[in-house]
């Protein structure tokens, strides 16, 4: 948004007329019906404000994705082949550091008993209730590993330790092999109709959770899964709302108190923002669009931008005011030389924010036309809404006067030194133009919550002591029905299994070669020299029958294969890597699958940590395409508004540089960039190109119109613009640093970068746009090649 | 034995008055309905099991069934598996039991033998079917607690409408709703409740057919799972009622024999 004409330092003693323009008539009609004006804008915004209570929140993981995501679809497809996998995951942490002891067994039973209680629970999986096999003579033993733990004999709870650890199926999944801690996984199926299913799910974990640790004050308890996980993002959208938007009101309250001095413009401005944002929660609930991370925190960054109109306006009108106007002409003076700049800087803004639609993350979308809305809302209530209310309040206007000298300072010092300022702060950029590749893109989505968060404490404490949460799950089909059973298959996937455990970062892997190669040897009375795959076809089918009657209700096989037995689902759980090696490994398992298997096996990995890693990169393409298109457009708006070619040209450095370099210091503070990040550069464009417009406009203008020479025309910008560049830009610093407060990290990363860029842009527009200007200047001042037309009248 | 059924009937008559009159009339109906069925003998018949996942994938297995009734316990049941191909052969007996867990073993041909399987389990699916074991045994009247609910009116069929509670601890169910017709006292409906109480599955019973003028059999039975979208339809041919079965048809010799 653009800067706010502040004070000229030289006073005009006797304003001139306001000329006869379109706009000065619009704003005289306008204060001649400033009443049914206002009237008509309350009763309209209210009608919108109030489809508001429509708005829903989308707290799905999955809404991240497009419903035509080839990985989201494949993901589908095996949910729906097998059964779902959202769960809850509680990890047990006795504070003796064992689990296997008579006070923490008794616990984790109960829990286990406890979580079939859970909403949508279908399944509960815990070392107590682990369906152990063995065999009895011709019996096939299948029993819960532990049961009635309290009294059990310390030779039995030791024996049921030297199971649980012997068992593929558990060690690394559910207990790690220090046996510090374990885990109980509640498998839940959500009906998936409508969003929030899991509250009641949730709220009865939690519950249980307090419970627990009441009875048992010797064990710690912990919370996460994919159900926590989907939790989180509703929590964390409810936070950034109702904690992000009062902190930014008010710290727009205190900005316009101190700038404007006056009660009555601080009350104006609080109103037109607080409309806007009404505005826009109406029309996105109407159209239908859903709140989520990152969208939540769009009501922000409306607000941020919404302010820069009103600073505009009323610093324009209280100036000509001081200068001697009366009200009503002041604001027809102000709404003739704003109308113009505030409707463009809110077209680069809307340009900027609308190549968000490239981003693949429907959320980022969401975003970007959610803030497109509040953006236009705010232009229409600036120059309707406001100057009404302004006719409407009392205003008085103290005449006090601050002369620029620090601009003026600044502006001596680029003149004497441009070719430093130039030379450094070009080897600057070019340093850290040079480090923008370094960064690396990474979507690890429990990272996008911060350490605030129960849920990222929990699901930390979890990956550390006990398991990872990120999966690639495989369907690995066998060929025909009942072909999961072939010898072939099964030593096939064991040896799959066998490669994916010999690699780094794999910390479990779950196939159904190793539960066949239990049961061959139980049906071999337990002879360990049978734990190998079966010999025949008939015999793995018959002791999966077998096996499978045995089982009670909940822990069967049907999450592991599919109706026909044709195809059985494997799952490696990973250590908490970055998207880039998700993708690797999952690539080369891919790979490993059509080196070593038949050519129906050839299948790609799944899963939603799969299914981020492929985003990110999809994302980053996106919107490189989406930046590039929106730096374009608002080139050639500069270009149409300048009315030349050379000074839209010139404008592209002081609008790309501030993101480059932003993006060099990313490199050296953290590095990592996920989607939010992505998004930075196309959003922030539209904002940084008002600085530049203000600059590049008075500097036209005082070539043009005035006649005079570079360094004049420099000194003139920076005498004019200086000081409102810095304010407003001040107020976007602010604004933008308040979304670092949000507890969901791609809000906090968006924000920091964004007014990193912010901060870059009044520097480079500040050093590097004036040197530049300076050098490109001809030796001979050649003024006859400018038109003689004005720019467009920025103030 | 005398003594014994009028020990029993003294005893069910003193914990019939203890009861409550809603529990009392749910236990007259569901005694009605045993004892209607009472005295068939044995019967044999042929099963088609149609599983479906939540797409719509379907998968066929095909059984034989034997069933023997016995004087005083639950019913003796013999299972043969056709289809798949890679369990044909296999031969599963169960001795149901009025009280306690039931007996069951499995005959593996590709290993020759007998396995007894020893599990207190029995709500696990039967084939990875929506049907757990429990589901497709006899229905012993005192494996139950009932509850008189009142009358319905079922798709134009006026019925009884009862609760049942398990009373094994290892019941994947909390409670069953069932509906019988009150002409002829067949099951039409049953709505399983799980561990936390929230409905599971449904089994409604389609086609019956009476045979030797006295004994109702379905001829389809459906069950729905409303929490996966899986689905499994029993489809029964051939109902032969008499065919002659013994006690020696029903043991652990019987299992390697049968065809």
């Amino acid at each position: 948004m653009a800067p706010a004409p502040v004070p000229t330092p030289v006073p005009t003693p006797v304003p001139t007329p306001v000329p006869d323009t379109g706009i000065a008539r619009y704003a005289r009609g306008l204060i001649k019906y400033r009443w049914p004006v206002l009237i008509a804008c309350f009763a309209l915004v209210g009608f919108i404000a109030s489809q508001a209570r429509f708005l829903v929140i989308n707290d799905d993981y999955r809404y991240f994705f497009k419903d035509d995501d080839p990985q989201l679809l494949a993901f589908n497809e095996l949910q729906d082949t097998y059964n779902k996998n959202d769960n809850i995951l509680f990890v047990v942490a006795p504070k003796d550091g064992q689990v296997f002891s008579k006070d923490a067994l008794p616990a984790i039973e109960e829990l286990t008993r406890q979580a079939w209680q859970i909403p949508f629970s279908t399944r509960v999986d815990s070392i107590t209730n682990f369906q152990h096999t063995y065999a009895e003579a011709d019996d096939l033993i299948v029993e819960d590993l532990v049961t009635d733990s309290a009294g059990l004999s310390s030779e039995t709870v030791a024996h049921a330790r030297r199971v649980a650890l012997a068992e593929p199926l558990l060690r690394n999944r559910l207990i790690p092999e220090d046996t510090a801690v374990t885990g109980v996984n509640v498998t839940l199926e959500l009906p998936g109709k409508e969003t929030g299913e899991q509250r009641p799910a949730v709220a009865h974990a939690r519950k249980l959770v307090e419970d627990m640790r009441t009875q048992y004050p010797d064990l710690d308890f912990f919370l996460t899964g994919f159900v926590m996980l989907n939790n989180a993002f509703e929590e964390a959208s409810t936070h950034d709302m109702t904690t992000l938007v009062p902190l930014m009101y008010l710290v727009i309250a205190v900005m316009m108190a101190l700038l404007l001095r006056s009660v009555s413009g601080t009350v104006a401005t609080l109103l037109v923002i607080a409309m806007s944002v009404m505005v826009t929660m109406g029309a996105t609930a109407w159209i239908g669009i859903p709140l989520s991370p990152p969208s939540a925190i769009a009501p922000t960054l409306v607000m941020t931008l919404a302010v820069a109109d009103s600073i505009h306006i009323l610093v324009t009108l209280i100036q000509e005011m001081r200068r001697g106007r009366g009200k009503h002409e002041a604001i027809v003076e102000s709404l003739r030389l704003n109308m113009q700049p505030v409707f463009l800087t809110s077209l680069t803004t809307v340009i900027g924010f609308s190549s968000l639609n490239f981003a693949e993350v429907t959320s980022l979308n969401d975003l970007g036309n959610i803030t497109t809305i509040g953006v236009t809302a705010a232009f229409v209530l600036s120059v309707t809404l406001l100057p009404a209310l302004a006719a409407v309040l009392p205003l008085r206007v103290k005449p006090a006067e601050t002369t620029a000298t620090g601009m003026d300072r600044l502006a001596d010092f680029i003149i004497a030194r441009r070719k430093p300022v130039l030379a450094l702060s070009a080897l600057l950029v070019a340093g850290l133009a040079a480090l923008v590749p370094t960064n690396m893109l990474n979507d690890q989505f429990i990272h996008y919550f911060d350490e605030a968060l129960d849920f990222r404490r929990d699901t930390d404490f979890a990956t550390t002591n006990l398991t990872g949460i990120y999966q690639i799950e495989f369907s690995l089909p066998a060929g025909s029905p009942g072909a999961i059973s072939e010898p072939e298959f099964l030593n096939t996937i064991d040896q799959f299994a066998q490669w994916y455990r010999s690699q780094e970062n794999v910390l479990h892997v779950d196939v159904l070669s190793d539960t066949m190669k239990r049961l061959n040897k139980n049906m071999h009375g337990d002879d360990p020299g049978y734990y190998r795959i079966p010999e025949s076809r008939e015999m793995s089918a018959q002791y999966l029958l077998l096996y499978e009657m045995s089982l009670p209700y909940g822990l069967d096989l049907n999450n592991r294969i599919n109706v026909d037995k044709s195809a059985t689902r494997m799952v490696v759980t990973l250590e908490d890597v970055a998207t880039d090696r998700m993708r690797g490994l999952t690539e080369q398992g891919e790979d490993w699958l059509k080196t070593h298997a038949p050519t129906y096996m050839h299948v790609a990995g799944s899963g939603p940590p799969v299914m981020f890693s492929y985003l990110t990169v999809r994302n980053s393409i996106g919107m490189f395409q989406g930046t590039l298109l929106a730096f374009l457009m608002i080139t050639f708006t500069l270009i149409f508004a300048l009315r030349s070619l050379k000074y839209g040209l010139i404008s592209l450095i002081p609008n790309l540089v501030p993101s480059i370099a932003a993006f060099g210091l990313w490199a050296l503070m953290d590095g990592q960039i996920n989607f939010g990040l992505t998004v930075v550069s196309a959003l922030s464009i539209g904002v940084v190109v008002d600085d530049t417009v203000h600059f590049l406009s008075k500097y036209v203008r005082a070539r043009r119109e005035k006649g005079l020479d570079t360094e004049a025309a420099i000194r003139y910008a920076f005498s004019t613009v200086g000081r409102a560049m810095t304010v407003t830009t001040l107020v976007l610093i602010l604004g933008f640093m308040i979304m670092m407060m949000s507890n969901f990290d791609m809000n906090e990363g968006m924000g920091k970068l964004t007014a990193m860029t912010l901060a870059l842009a009044l520097i480079t527009d500040f050093l590097m746009l004036p040197a530049l200007l300076l050098s490109l200047a001809p030796k001979q001042e050649a003024l006859a090649g400018l038109p003689t037309q004005p720019a467009v009248p920025v103030s | 034995m005398k003594v014994f059924w009028i020990l029993s009937g003294l005893m069910a008559a003193t914990m019939a008055f203890a009861l409550t009159p809603e529990a009392r009339r749910g236990l007259e109906i569901a005694r009605e309905a045993d004892t209607r069925d009472l005295g068939f003998g044995d019967f044999t018949a042929d099963m088609e099991m149609i599983l479906t996942n939540r797409q719509g994938k379907s998968s066929t297995r095909i059984l034989r069934n034997r069933t023997l009734e016995q004087e005083n316990d639950g019913d003796k049941l013999l299972v043969l598996f056709d289809n798949p191909r890679d369990v044909k052969g296999t031969a599963f007996l169960a001795f149901t039991h009025r009280q306690g867990p039931d007996d069951q073993w499995l005959y593996l041909p590709s290993l020759k033998r007998v396995k007894r399987i020893s599990s207190g389990n029995k709500s696990g699916p039967f084939m990875g079917s929506e049907f757990a074991y429990e589901d497709l045994t006899s229905q012993e009247v005192d494996k139950y607690r009932y509850r008189f609910l009142g009358t319905e009116n079922l798709n134009g069929i006026e019925a009884f409408k009862l609760e049942r509670r398990p009373v094994d601890p290892k019941s994947g169910y909390t409670r069953q709703l069932v509906w019988y017709d009150q002409k002829e006292y067949r099951i039409y409906k049953i709505e399983f409740y799980d561990r936390k109480d929230a409905l599971l599955k449904t089994l409604t019973y389609e086609g019956y057919q009476q045979y030797l003028g006295k004994y109702w059999r379905a001829d389809r039975m459906f069950m729905q799972n409303h929490q996966t979208g899986k689905s499994t339809e029993l489809r029964w041919k051939k109902y032969d009622f008499r065919t002659g079965l013994s006690d020696r048809n029903f043991d652990r010799n019987a299992l390697k024999r049968a065809r």
